[in-house]
């Protein structure tokens, strides 16, 4: 990612090109190209829990029914509903950056950060009420209620592939904090320089797909 | 970014028109922040070899520790727990630190933007960064290994790994970090082939080397994430028993196995298709020929690089896989074989009725061929069913995967190194030197697991810290042949560290090449090349007539 030279004169925003690229335009491209691949490494990380998910799933399909009918549905729905919503924000930030909207900007990613923390407090919620009855992963499985074969499996797989996603949305907070404040306090995002905010929406994008597997396959089905 | 290691904009003119004010990569900032910050590839590349050799003489010091032991039966110098931890360290050691960045983080970094004409990787400081990850990774896998150690074998199986006293939460994390470095590398290597080309450089005039770097990236990209999440998985089970891979609580120690092969399998293509690029390059310079067959050269790559996914399962014949499934990975495994030897068929061809130089590469492209054509067929032999099973875990796997990976790929590091040393340090190194080493390194390998392949054969299990007297011949035989090897290295270190210092000249371009590396100057300047943008009006590897073979113009 190549930040902007902004000139001190206050005249329009001039990104800067880094020598080795023979273009601007080359330059944006391999940006766009270096993330693509970035965000396939990711979804390969997640698959890898997937795979896990299925197999296990295909082992244990009482367990698996039991475990998905105890998750708190409500939550899950809303947490859902709340990340999609963030994406379009998100992606909104783009299409304000690409008009030199700055403003605008900072705005948007300023709601998906929010909607982010409401996820991350519906999160809490829903974990904290799991330490409490016990439901747990592996040997601190303690919950006398359900009782069967492969059911700490379940709840390894759920917490295992919740905790990696809510680790990802801590990272993706991260990102969208420095577009954020960049947005606010340098103003340089302009027709020809979003790619910061472009790529640090592509990977809110990454967070909202991977949740989008997660909740049917860990409430739903 | 310090001034010095900042790149110029575009179009500002540089500091003069003469050659003189172009130092070269080594020379120009000279002070430690210089190299150390630096976004050079070229640096950056040097770095990675600095330090993938310390690296190599780490797990060469045990695999020699191995052999000494093995000498006799019984206890020879260390104790049962001793060895497993020292087969450990130095499996993981030269895999993950040495033989999986050894050529694409070396030489990939090095000659990649050489040979597309470009000033850079795409992006020069996630390639700094994946230097650094690289190393803190090591750094936390070593400190695990020295503190408690590692005793699981470098393919960490389950549940034995999730139960073991030995640290292996630090080991396995640190791989997760290096991990990292190889997807960054990959990723960045991936783009600057499809967008640092320099113009009239279509992805069919590429050379083959940065074919094979190409395809590997993609490996890279497409396998390593799912490792590092099953080390996270194994990791977190052995600090906190969820019981993700353990029987006692339902979990499936077989699941493991896939998610382990599925990346540890193309892993052996990481390393062995930049290997095969070295090899395409030095067979034509050295051949004074066009490279025979140029596409399916490059389309080999790739298509190693595919099915190469596909064949994990060949590691799990005997794990209670179904008969069905064992037979569909054999096929799937055979079929690697396929693409190798249109590899194999393509270098013979390029060397017939060539006008050959037989330098030091090339001396170690004979032995590479010997490696990967015997290596190669004893991987077909494993591939069928009822031949792994009896053979499965023998050293009859170890000597193989020795041969093809090992082998193969050192081969190939030696070659590049002595091919690309003029190149990197623009100095000469002895020739006659090069040639004493590379027969005795060939000698050596040889002397060293032939041995084991009968050894193998004849019953002895691999990672046993004991055996029946009657294998004794063949192990002191194996050691004599590693110490040979071990010598032969010694060589190479004395005579390129002489040649560092007081070798002569190399001059643009000694070995008379065609490659598109050698354009620029020896060693380069900071941004490659001097000047404009260089175009590469013919093909790599372009020789009119193969007993004349031109310089091509200094551009």
């Amino acid at each position: 990612m190549q930040s902007s030279a902004h000139t001190a004169d206050g005249a329009a925003p001039v990104p800067r090109l880094a020598a080795h690229f023979a273009s601007l335009e080359v330059q944006t491209h391999a940006a766009r190209l270096g993330m693509w691949l970035f965000l396939a490494t990711e979804i390969l990380l997640f698959a890898g829990l997937f795979v896990c998910y299925g197999c296990y799933r295909f082992l244990y399909p009482e367990a698996w029914a039991a475990g998905s009918r105890s998750l708190d549905l409500t939550m899950g729905t809303v947490n859902t509903v709340v990340l999609i919503t963030s994406s379009l924000t998100a992606a909104l930030a783009v299409h304000y950056a690409k008009e030199g909207k700055n403003k605008m900007v900072g705005i948007m990613f300023a709601l998906t950060l929010l909607m982010a923390i409401g996820f991350l407090v519906i999160k809490y919620f829903e974990y904290s009420h799991k330490f409490h009855i016990g439901t747990l992963p592996g040997r601190y499985y303690t919950y006398e209620g359900m009782q069967m074969p492969g059911i700490t499996l379940y709840f390894t797989v759920y917490f295992c592939s919740t905790a990696l996603h809510a680790l990802h949305v801590l990272i993706g907070m991260g990102v969208l904090t420095v577009a954020m404040i960049r947005a606010f306090t340098k103003a340089d995002f302009g027709p020809n320089n979003f790619t910061m905010v472009e790529l640090g929406s592509m990977y809110w994008h990454l967070v909202d797909l991977v949740w989008i597997f997660l909740f049917p396959m860990l409430y739903l089905v | 970014m310090t001034p010095s290691s900042s790149l110029d904009t575009a179009g500002a003119a540089p500091h003069g028109e003469h050659h003189d004010h172009h130092p070269s990569y080594l020379v120009d900032g000279t002070t430690i922040k210089s190299w150390l910050l630096t976004v050079d590839h070229k640096r950056i590349g040097l770095m990675f070899l600095f330090w993938v050799l310390l690296f190599f003489l780490v797990g060469g010091i045990f695999a020699l520790l191995i052999r000494i032991e093995l000498l006799t039966p019984g206890p020879t110098i260390m104790d049962a727990m001793t060895y497993n931890r020292t087969f450990t360290l130095h499996g993981l050691v030269m895999i993950f630190l040495f033989m999986i960045p050894a050529i694409p983080a070396v030489f990939g970094n090095f000659m990649l933007p050489l040979m597309l004409g470009a000033k850079d990787v795409a992006f020069p400081r996630l390639n700094l960064a994946s230097l650094y990850i690289y190393l803190a990774g090591a750094v936390i896998a070593l400190w695990g290994m020295l503190n408690g150690g590692l005793d699981t074998g470098w393919t960490f199986y389950t549940p034995y790994s999730t139960h073991t006293t030995t640290t292996v939460a630090p080991v396995l994390f640190g791989a997760f970090i290096i991990g990292f470095s190889s997807i960054a590398t990959g990723i960045n290597f991936i783009v600057t082939c499809h967008t640092m080309r320099a113009p009239g450089i279509t992805w069919f005039k590429m050379p083959l080397f940065v074919w094979a770097i190409y395809a590997t990236s993609c490996i890279q990209v497409l396998a390593t994430p799912v490792i590092g999440l099953l080390l996270v998985l194994v990791t977190v089970e052995n600090l906190f028993s969820f019981g993700m891979f353990d029987p006692a609580r339902g979990g499936d120690p077989v699941l493991f196995q896939h998610l382990f092969w599925f990346y540890s399998h193309p892993a052996v293509y990481i390393m062995v298709l930049p290997a095969f690029g070295v090899m395409s390059e030095i067979v034509s310079t050295y051949s004074r020929k066009n490279i025979f067959g140029y596409r399916a050269v490059a389309y080999s790559s790739l298509g190693i690089a595919f099915v190469g996914f596909f064949a994990w399962g060949h590691h799990m014949f005997v794990s209670g896989q179904s008969t069905f499934d064992a037979g569909v990975f054999g096929v799937l495994t055979m079929l690697v074989g396929v693409f190798t030897a249109i590899k194999v068929f393509n270098w013979i061809g390029t060397v017939y009725k060539g006008a050959v130089d037989f330098k030091t590469p090339f001396a170690y492209f004979c032995g590479f061929l010997f490696f990967t054509v015997f290596g190669g067929m004893t991987g077909i032999a494993l591939g069928t069913v009822s031949l792994d099973v009896p053979w499965h875990d023998t050293y009859f796997v170890v000597a193989h995967f020795h041969f093809i990976m090992v082998g193969a790929t050192i081969m190939a590091f030696l070659a590049a190194l002595h091919y690309w040393f003029p190149k990197m340090f623009g100095r000469m190194y002895h020739e006659g030197w090069g040639l004493v080493s590379a027969a005795l390194i060939i000698l050596g390998f040889n002397a060293t697991f032939i041995p084991q392949f009968l050894l193998g054969n004849n019953g002895m299990p691999r990672r046993y810290y004991d055996y029946p007297e009657r294998f004794q011949a063949l192990n002191v035989a194996s050691t004599a042949g590693a110490s040979l090897l071990a010598f032969g290295f010694i060589i190479i270190a004395l005579y390129l560290a002489y040649a560092l210092v007081y070798g002569k000249a190399a001059g643009k371009n000694p070995w008379r090449s065609k490659g598109y590396e050698w354009v620029s100057e020896s060693p380069p300047p900071t941004h490659n090349f001097v000047g404009p943008q260089p175009t590469f009006p013919e093909e790599p590897h372009f020789y009119v007539d193969p007993k004349k073979a031109e310089v091509p113009d200094a551009v």
